[in-house]
């Protein structure tokens, strides 16, 4: 079983506890209305889907309930790190080259 | 509108009659026993950091800021849920409702005393009864006496705080509180062996 660092709980939780909740830092418009069908759809539909690298929203549904954000690899599944909601997207990610 | 209604017929039938569920049920394995606790007052409550003082003070418990604690007096029991929400539990009768009432500070609080059922499991082997179904680590260094956590056992959502370093509390929905005292008879008798 995965353990997976809550930043709300500051501690490694066991990941039946939490649920994922798709990619992260996707900005909604703040003129929804006046977005055109292309961008519209990008914003709505469009994920990155990246082999490698992803920024994710998680939810600790089963313990303190909060969305954070995570880093995780796809290739390997391992978590990089996880940080709260609304901080910025890290720069320098610990244990990754480049 | 609807309130109001509820409220007159539930005065003109004083005596409908509330049947806690599964009450005063009991198992005993070696190692383990179960048992299904009176029933007592609980609140949800949603406070903001700047309200936190006074709503501590309203309720005679100092609402704990540490995750994964707890904090108790006189029979009140304040549980850390998550950053802004605590779970109270009054055992004595004493509505904490009532006294959250008088607090102008930002708040919100729900009463939800009926909605959960608890259950004590207690006895040395309670702690490997409770991982059989819940993958929290309950070791004293990682789950301390009177440590609280919502997760899950089995197939549903627990709060669960330890209220010595063999006893636990497990509070659960009172429509699932059937499968989670089947549960725990299954793993008390598994934890014995």
């Amino acid at each position: 079983m995965l353990l997976i660092r809550c930043p709300y709980c500051e501690e490694e939780r066991p990941e039946l506890e939490f649920r994922n909740a798709g990619e992260a830092h996707i900005a909604r418009s703040a003129n929804i209305a006046g977005e055109s069908d292309d961008d519209f759809e990008k914003f709505f539909f469009i994920r990155s889907n990246p082999k490698g690298i992803i920024y994710e929203r998680w939810r600790h549904m089963h313990g303190c309930a909060r969305f954070f954000n995570a880093v995780r690899d796809t290739i390997s599944d391992k978590f990089i790190m996880t940080y709260k909601a609304g901080e910025p997207k890290p720069v320098k990610l610990p244990g990754v080259a480049k | 509108m609807a309130k109001a209604a509820a409220k007159k017929t539930a005065a003109a039938t004083p005596s409908a009659e509330r049947r806690a569920a599964l009450a005063g049920q009991e198992l005993s394995a070696t190692g383990v026993k179960l048992a299904v606790l009176p029933p007592a007052e609980r609140i949800s409550l949603r406070v903001p950091e700047a309200s936190v003082a006074a709503l501590s003070k309203a309720l005679g418990v100092i609402l704990p800021r540490k995750p994964k604690t707890s904090a108790s007096k006189a029979g009140r029991t304040a549980l850390w849920l998550g950053p802004d929400e605590w779970l109270v539990i009054d055992e004595t009768g004493k509505d904490p409702l009532a006294d959250c009432a008088k607090v102008t500070a930002l708040h919100s609080a729900v009463g939800i005393s009926h909605r959960n059922v608890a259950i004590s499991v207690s006895g040395p082997a309670a702690a490997s009864a409770i991982n059989s179904g819940c993958p929290q680590d309950l070791s004293l260094d990682a789950f301390p006496v009177a440590a609280a956590s919502r997760t899950i056992l089995g197939k549903v959502e627990i709060v669960l705080l330890r209220t010595a370093e063999d006893a636990f509390r497990v509070e659960c929905w009172r429509s699932f509180s059937d499968y989670v005292f089947t549960f725990l008879s299954e793993a008390a008798g598994d934890a014995a062996a």
